[in-house]
């Protein structure tokens, strides 16, 4: 395949570093950071060979590429308050992300995105009022880390609360516990649940629905994002529902085989969707709250 | 400062909310308040299951004693839920232990008394099992998706 290139001015032209702008083409980023988060989890850091950090909106992807080994869809785990190169969290289930989890401080990685449909909670997305209710399972808080910052930090009049809720396996697979106590010292109420306790753990042993059933935000005006295992997002969908809130204002997300990014290959196609453009993030109102339930054959 | 009356912390739980009064007033007469210090146990595993907790506030935890592991925590609670199943049906013997995580307030509801006033009043018992039943749904349906193990490792594999 040919790609567009341009060739990079100043010391990009002298060290004979080329400047990709085909959405295809993953530009070379080095690892300047890395975090073991738990057991599979690790957070990298990206910063382009030559130029700024890329521009993103809460909850689009990239697709990494571990070279000689293939690509992933990794959404960006980073906040809009951070500056500097752009974080990633990875879990470790397959060759590429495997791959990409045991990149060290100095390797480079390609990057092509930021693609997809974020959540809506920059001052000039659709949240606009209300409680705002996120709710991540499981390495679902890495997409949605940025987006709860937004909220737990946005100002203006009309802002409800906000309200963050974390379900995991056990303790040890709890990512962001910083952040989770910052949102917290924030005003955010932060409650955090686990399906499996273990010795020393004081916190909540049960499902997100339950957490959920606790929180007292008022669901007439009130938003939700929610990412995690498909099963606990149609739960939890559901009982937003339950509440009150509008589905239309229910956001999830929809993730498949995301390969070309751009919805030029259509391997992410879920019914009338292409994912990598129409998704990852979407309305659970409507045919969404059907694909959810399709059965697949 | 108001005092409440038994009768009233009954009719605001969420479990007994919106029953008729003579049902509360039914209900409040096995009832009486209770308080546990963190760390208490409510009620423990194979001793005789006699009452109904109805929990206003504090966080309890279900759990049950591993010899050389200590306690496993299966599911913790907090204001509004309910502890206490085993009174309803015999053996009537407590399967787990319930501690309190905090200072723990709630309304303790004497089984056999509820039990007997059921059998009296078929009125009652039917409003009584339709409340605990959707209970009981609700912890059985939250028990099998936690079986699932979602955020499990090898979930993606």
């Amino acid at each position: 395949m040919t790609a567009d290139v341009t060739v990079a001015s100043g010391t990009e032209l002298t060290s004979g570093r080329l400047q990709p702008t085909s959405p295809v083409v993953p530009v070379p980023h080095r690892v300047v950071a890395r975090r073991h988060e738990t057991g599979d989890v690790t957070t990298l850091w990206l910063a382009p060979l030559t130029g700024e950090p890329m521009a993103f909106r809460c909850g689009q992807f990239n697709m990494l590429t571990a070279f000689g080994v293939g690509e992933a869809a990794i959404s960006v785990s980073s906040t809009q308050r951070e500056s500097g190169a752009l974080q990633h969290t990875v879990r470790d289930v397959g060759a590429v992300t495997h791959a990409l989890c045991h990149a060290q401080i100095g390797d480079i990685v390609g990057v092509r995105g930021p693609f997809g449909t974020d959540w809506g909670t920059a001052d000039d997305g659709a949240i606009e009022s209300g409680d705002v209710v996120v709710v991540a399972g499981g390495i679902g808080l890495a997409p949605l880390r940025g987006a709860a910052d937004e909220v737990v930090h946005r100002g203006g009049s009309g802002r409800g609360r906000v309200f963050v809720i974390v379900g995991a396996r056990e303790p040890g697979q709890i990512i962001f516990g910083e952040d989770l106590e910052a949102w917290a010292d924030a005003g955010a109420r932060v409650m955090v649940t686990v399906d499996v306790s273990q010795p020393g753990w004081k916190g909540h042993v049960g499902l997100v629905t339950a957490r959920l059933s606790e929180a007292d935000f008022d669901p007439v005006g009130a938003s939700a994002l929610v990412c995690g295992p498909e099963i606990m997002m149609r739960l939890t969908a559901r009982a937003l529902v339950d509440r009150g809130v509008d589905a239309s204002r229910i956001r999830v997300t929809l993730e498949r085989n995301m390969q070309c990014g751009v919805a030029w290959c259509g391997h992410c196609q879920l019914g009338p969707f292409l994912l990598c453009r129409d998704g990852p993030i979407v309305p659970y109102g409507g045919v969404v709250s059907h694909l959810l339930n399709e059965r697949e054959r | 400062m108001k005092k409440t009356s038994v009768a009233e912390l009954v009719s605001t739980h969420p479990l007994l909310a919106g029953l008729p009064g003579d049902a509360v007033d039914q209900v409040a007469g096995c009832a009486f308040n209770v308080a546990f210090g963190p760390g208490d146990l409510l009620l423990a595993e194979g001793e005789p299951a006699d009452t109904l907790f109805l929990l206003r506030r504090g966080r309890v935890a279900v759990e049950i004693n591993s010899p050389g592991r200590g306690p496993i925590v299966i599911e913790t609670v907090g204001p509004g839920a309910t502890v206490g199943w085993s009174w309803l049906f015999p053996p009537y013997r407590w399967h787990f232990d319930a501690r309190a995580l905090d200072t723990v307030g709630a309304i303790a509801v004497d089984g056999a008394c509820l039990r007997a006033k059921a059998d009296a009043d078929h009125a009652l018992a039917h409003m009584l099992l339709e409340r605990v039943a959707a209970v009981l749904l609700d912890r059985l349906q939250a028990t099998r998706v936690r079986v699932l193990d979602l955020y499990g490792v090898d979930r993606d594999r």
